[in-house]
């Protein structure tokens, strides 16, 4: 019957818009939020919600506040909203710590430099990349020389960082070391020398079954009682040495996934060209593995960020160490909301940036058809 | 090639000795895979090795080459033998290619990437040289048009015919293939195949594990009949499809031919 009536070609049928009401706007709308009784009023609840708490935050935040103050009696006089005038006045130690005043701009620079020898390594098709490369690579020299001083600069203790400055200092150096000790650890527990392997298991498994406060305290106390007496091994540094640590455990992890995930034919294939084990693990294995990782690698960086936080307990003046001692001022009593507000939107930022440029990655390094 | 087979009986195409596998052995764990496996290939030899599945073939080929171990036994491969030095290792597999049954492409390179990997890293040839190579091997499997793309974009049989052309951009002397049609479409095994017939035409040593019986008896100059972990029979192909030795082959050729 239906052949009857075909008026055309095999091979000629035109390629036709689906029917009206299977996609656009008002088909995502009934679909998403009013596709059943349920549907409904779980979307008629949502909106209720948002019309109460967005209006009034958004007035708090922005309409009601005051920006510029001298005092929290000052910002009650002027408005009902948030004191931002606290912040903006707080903002140096925010920013810096006890970082001396005529000196911050070396914070600056090491940030401006940062970002241009981060660039590099973010962004594949950045022109002249291989020579910005060479930047990045000298950068923790550069940075370090700025920040601490020494050879023709004025030195500044750690104990005087703080603030964003701080959780900067201990995110990126904790980033950057991890990663490659992590991939390491990772091969390691791979290993056939069992020796090897026995000691990147035994690593892995103590870090992880410590909790990373008490690793800290370790850092800030019990170090001492190893190192020789009246050695001063810098806080900071010891801190940074059990972030590395602590992080790379949880890598080695995440990266081992990866490993796991990779088909044994592709080390077949690489072992039968005649490659050597660190050449297929560079060039054929580990690209893959990573990139399989990037979600469970950009977590764990997401949460060592946040988790540098923790310095405060033994001492180190973070952001929320820097809060707390401001909220002790007399003048601004009373004022922890937007002290607290002001900090998580530091680490929002910070934390969605790295879930954004992972989603970037994954998209970018996706080659071809997807088995699954 | 092949009215030079048919008018000289010897099973050797030339004198030079590529392959010695002497009372070779191999375990897995309790299990006896290999016994006492004898085998000699000469330069220029095609060989089809076949059998039931589980009869050790495929172990056989990848001892060739170390992806697997033997335990007793030796192996020589072009006078270098094979033991647990990885100098000797590294040596013998720039020299021996290797086509598997699921081409084992790298997915995260394009297909000249891949072709030229190995000819960088190994041999140390200049990109501009690895790649001009690679270019003329995939010309050769008749895919040039492809290079840029990458192995995921690519149907199977075309992505078998980069890993013949990844392998032949190394230069090697012995071409192992293992199973190399058996993951394909039925429309795509010619394709494949019509490659490793001009390969064989060109004089390239090669032992295919493969069940394509037709391209046995066109190509190979000898088929080995493999079963429970030992040799039970080898001939020239004529002699072996007509006349089997052993009853076990004239079962196994009976059950193939069939279909």
């Amino acid at each position: 019957m239906d052949t009857a009536t075909r008026t055309y070609a095999p091979g000629e049928y035109p390629d036709e818009k689906p029917p009206i009401g299977q996609s656009g706007f008002l088909h995502w709308v009934y679909t998403n939020l009013f596709s059943s009784p349920f549907n409904i009023i779980l979307t008629l609840l949502t909106g209720y919600f948002l019309y109460k708490i967005v209006p009034p935050a958004f007035n708090w935040l922005f309409v009601d506040a005051v920006f510029v103050a001298d005092s929290r009696e000052h910002c009650r006089e002027l408005n009902s909203g948030a004191c931002w005038g606290f912040i903006g006045k707080r903002f140096g130690q925010f920013t810096y710590g006890f970082y001396p005043h005529e000196l911050r701009w070396r914070v600056n620079l090491t940030f401006l430099l940062f970002i241009a020898a981060v660039l590099p390594i973010l962004w594949g098709n950045m022109p002249k990349r291989r020579e910005m490369l060479w930047f990045s690579a000298l950068f923790p020299f550069i940075g370090i020389w700025l920040l601490c001083g020494g050879f023709g600069l004025e030195p500044v203790e750690t104990s005087k960082w703080g603030g964003f400055m701080l959780t900067m200092v201990i995110g990126v150096t904790g980033i950057a070391v991890s990663l490659p000790l992590g991939i390491l650890l990772a091969l390691g527990r791979q290993s056939d020398l069992h020796i090897i392997r026995w000691v990147c298991t035994g690593f892995i498994e103590f870090i992880r079954g410590v909790p990373l406060i008490t690793l800290l305290f370790v850092a800030s106390t019990m170090l001492n009682y190893f190192l020789p007496p009246g050695s001063n091994f810098d806080l900071l540094l010891r801190v940074l040495i059990m972030v590395v640590l602590f992080s790379a455990a949880y890598l080695a992890e995440v990266v081992r996934g990866g490993l796991q995930a990779i088909p044994k034919g592709q080390v077949e294939a690489a072992d039968a060209m005649g490659l050597k084990y660190w050449q297929s693990m560079r060039l054929v294995v580990l690209p893959q593995a990573l990139k399989i990782s990037i979600p469970g690698i950009v977590n764990t960086f997401i949460g060592l960020f946040k988790d540098s936080t923790l310095v405060v307990i033994i001492g180190l003046l973070d952001p929320l160490g820097i809060g707390r001692a401001s909220l002790s001022d007399t003048k601004w009593q009373g004022l922890s909301t937007e002290v607290y507000v002001f900090i998580a939107l530091f680490f929002f930022i910070c934390c969605f940036s790295m879930s954004r440029y992972s989603i970037y990655l994954e998209k970018k390094l996706h080659t071809g058809h997807r088995e699954d | 090639m092949n009215d030079q087979d048919q008018s000289a009986p010897s099973l050797s195409v030339s004198d030079e000795v590529m392959i010695r596998i002497n009372q070779m052995h191999k375990w897995y764990g309790q299990f006896h895979v290999l016994k006492d496996i004898n085998l000699n290939v000469n330069s220029g030899e095609r060989i089809v090795v076949c059998g039931p599945s589980g009869s050790g073939k495929s172990t056989l080929i990848r001892c060739i080459n170390r992806l697997e171990e033997h335990q007793k036994g030796e192996i020589w491969v072009d006078g270098i033998e094979l033991t647990g030095d990885l100098k000797h290792i590294e040596q013998i597999r720039r020299e021996v290619g290797m086509v598997f049954q699921h081409f084992n492409l790298f997915p995260h390179l394009t297909v000249l990437e891949n072709c030229t990997l190995a000819p960088i890293w190994v041999r140390k040839m200049p990109k501009a040289e690895a790649e001009d190579i690679a270019r003329s091997y995939l010309e050769r499997v008749k895919i040039p048009e492809q290079a840029d793309k990458y192995p995921g974009q690519l149907s199977g049989g075309q992505q078998q015919r980069v890993a013949i052309a990844r392998s032949l951009c190394m230069n090697p002397k012995i071409m192992l293939f293992d199973e190399p049609t058996s993951a394909l479409d039925p429309e795509m095994i010619k394709e494949v195949l019509d490659v490793m017939i001009e390969l064989a035409r060109d004089g390239m040593t090669m032992i295919c594990v493969t069940h394509e019986m037709g391209f046995a008896k066109t190509v190979a100059n000898r088929v080995i009949f493999m079963d429970g972990g030992e040799i039970i029979e080898q001939n020239e192909p004529q002699e072996f499809f007509n006349n089997p030795q052993s009853p076990r082959t004239r079962e196994f050729l009976s059950q193939i031919l069939l279909h």
